[in-house]
């Protein structure tokens, strides 16, 4: 019971850290002393304490939008196993809710930019779908690896117990695997190379341009839910890379700790870097992702 | 040591990928030379007794086909200055998928072919099959004449590949005659291909299947 409490906790409190720990990584790496490690936090605060401005040719669907962005993403997040503790929720089957949870979210969060009716906003709600729907067989081929090698079909019977040794039954799957996984993490959480979430130069947006007419509260969503996105898929990505075990239960949580902080760090590295890859090779990436995942599959059942 | 093959297998097979998803002529030739030194570490990985002569045709290969084989290629597209392949006859993305169905059906395909047991498992067939296939695809779906050549480097590992299988019977001879047989290939490749940009002012293959009056 405890450890939910703690999955629970984590969860909800831990994800706007990882923003801070990306954001100061990238300012040592250009010289600066960059935000506070809380950054995330003062923000979250200060958007929550702002009233909302609601342009009048929005409708219903613009205020669910965020809402059901963030709710989809904490929901995901009761399905995945942090570290060695297994998840809160678990079912046969619930790594397909995992990621069509995500989808929906996306679907709301695209709906609610083509209800501003700006041409601008709905530009970017089709490249995000257009992404995104590239990005999700990488996902789903990763999830077949991990089935096949586990004989489950949760995401905790996939990475819970006796997946340490899956390293050495089938190391180069699991290497595929990860790789693609991680390219996956990087679009779906719109971080550079595939997106840059500072940007504000129109042409190059994909995330960013959807949430422009958000304000107040709805944009504190937004950036908690992509904040809480961020976080779950990299606690799915950090399990299958590094499953490490202490033997002590609360020890493990310390250990998922820096695994998910390191992992912002490399984040981190691979922003500094790197250059954004032009919107038209974004695509062949994806499909590479793709393809690593099944290589890994015909790896692992030849 | 014959564990350690697979992997470098796995690592040529991702290297096809590149080969085939990049549209910088430089990330593509760096990729054949980085596939051509894992071939030459495999010879090693191969052997059950590493002897002296075994070491040479290694580092025999490691040198044509990591270093001196890339640098006439880089010497080339410096010559005829080019950057990189825009026009492929079908695109990048259909190319890495075309790929990955190859690899795919290569791997099928290597199941029900009759090789000796201890083959059976190894990634030695499937990863020579599909290499073989990758070189194809870039030999005939690009248009740039330097394109074709890489296209044939990879092409040629792929038979390099397969000759792992016999690396046991097979006399030294032979393979540096292959490895000879490829030098002169490549050698007289990067003439023609200065010739038809000396010709053309174009490196493009295009020109040559256009009939004159």
């Amino acid at each position: 019971m405890s450890h939910i409490i703690v999955h629970i906790l984590l969860l909800l409190g831990m994800p706007p850290l990882l923003l801070g720990v990306i954001g100061k990584t990238k300012a040592l790496f250009a010289g600066r002393v960059g935000p506070p490690l809380f950054q995330t936090y003062y923000d979250l605060a200060k958007l929550f304490r702002k009233g909302s401005v609601f342009s009048t040719t929005t409708t219903w669907v613009f205020r669910a939008g965020p809402v059901v962005g963030s709710v989809t993403a904490l929901l995901a997040g009761l399905l995945v196993p942090l570290g060695s503790h297994g998840a809160p929720v678990s079912f046969s089957g619930d790594l397909i809710l995992f990621a069509y949870l995500f989808a929906l979210g996306r679907f709301f969060t695209a709906s609610a930019a083509l209800d501003t009716g700006s041409a601008f906003e709905g530009m970017g709600a089709a490249r995000e779908v257009t992404f995104s729907c590239l990005a999700e067989p990488a996902l789903f081929f990763g999830f077949l690896v991990l089935a096949k090698l586990s004989g489950s079909l949760s995401l905790t019977g996939m990475l819970d117990g006796p997946f340490p040794s899956g390293w050495g039954v089938a190391g180069a799957s699991l290497v595929l695997v990860a790789a693609s996984l991680f390219i996956v993490l990087l679009v779906e959480n719109s971080r550079i190379p595939f997106d840059d979430p500072n940007t504000h130069l129109e042409l190059t947006m994909i995330h960013e341009v959807m949430v422009l007419d958000h304000s107040g509260p709805a944009l504190g969503m937004i950036l908690y839910g992509a904040a809480v996105k961020l976080f779950v898929m990299g606690a799915l990505l950090t399990r299958i890379v590094a499953p490490f075990e202490s033997g002590n239960a609360w020890a493990d949580w310390g250990l998922f700790i820096t695994g998910m902080l390191a992992l912002a760090v490399i984040i981190g590295v691979v922003e500094s870097v790197m250059a954004r890859f032009r919107l038209v090779f974004v695509p062949t990436f994806l499909v590479a992702a793709c393809l690593l995942s099944a290589f890994g599959i015909v790896l692992l059942l030849r | 040591m014959h564990q350690l093959l697979d992997p470098i297998l796995v690592a040529v097979l991702l290297l096809n990928f590149v080969a085939l998803g990049a549209s910088q002529l430089r990330t593509v030739i760096h990729a054949v030379a980085l596939q051509g030194v894992l071939l030459g570490t495999t010879i090693v990985v191969a052997h059950n007794t590493v002897t002296v002569w075994v070491i040479i045709m290694a580092g025999a290969t490691i040198a044509l086909k990591g270093v001196v084989i890339p640098r006439m290629l880089f010497h080339a597209i410096r010559e005829v200055v080019i950057r990189r392949e825009v026009e492929p006859i079908i695109g990048f993305i259909a190319s890495l998928l075309l790929g990955g169905v190859g690899t795919a059906l290569a791997v099928l395909f290597a199941k029900t072919l009759p090789i000796a047991h201890e083959h059976m498992g190894s990634l030695v067939v499937p990863a020579a099959l599909s290499t073989v296939l990758t070189g194809f695809l870039i030999l005939t779906t690009r248009v740039k004449a330097i394109s074709q050549v890489v296209g044939y480097l990879v092409l040629e590992n792929g038979v390099f590949i397969f000759g792992l299988l016999l690396v046991e019977a097979m006399p030294f001879l032979v393979e540096i005659g292959v490895l000879l047989d490829l030098f002169v290939a490549i050698f007289v490749m990067g003439i023609i291909v200065y010739q038809i940009s000396q010709e053309f002012s174009t490196v493009s293959t295009r020109k040559l299947s256009a009939l004159k009056e």
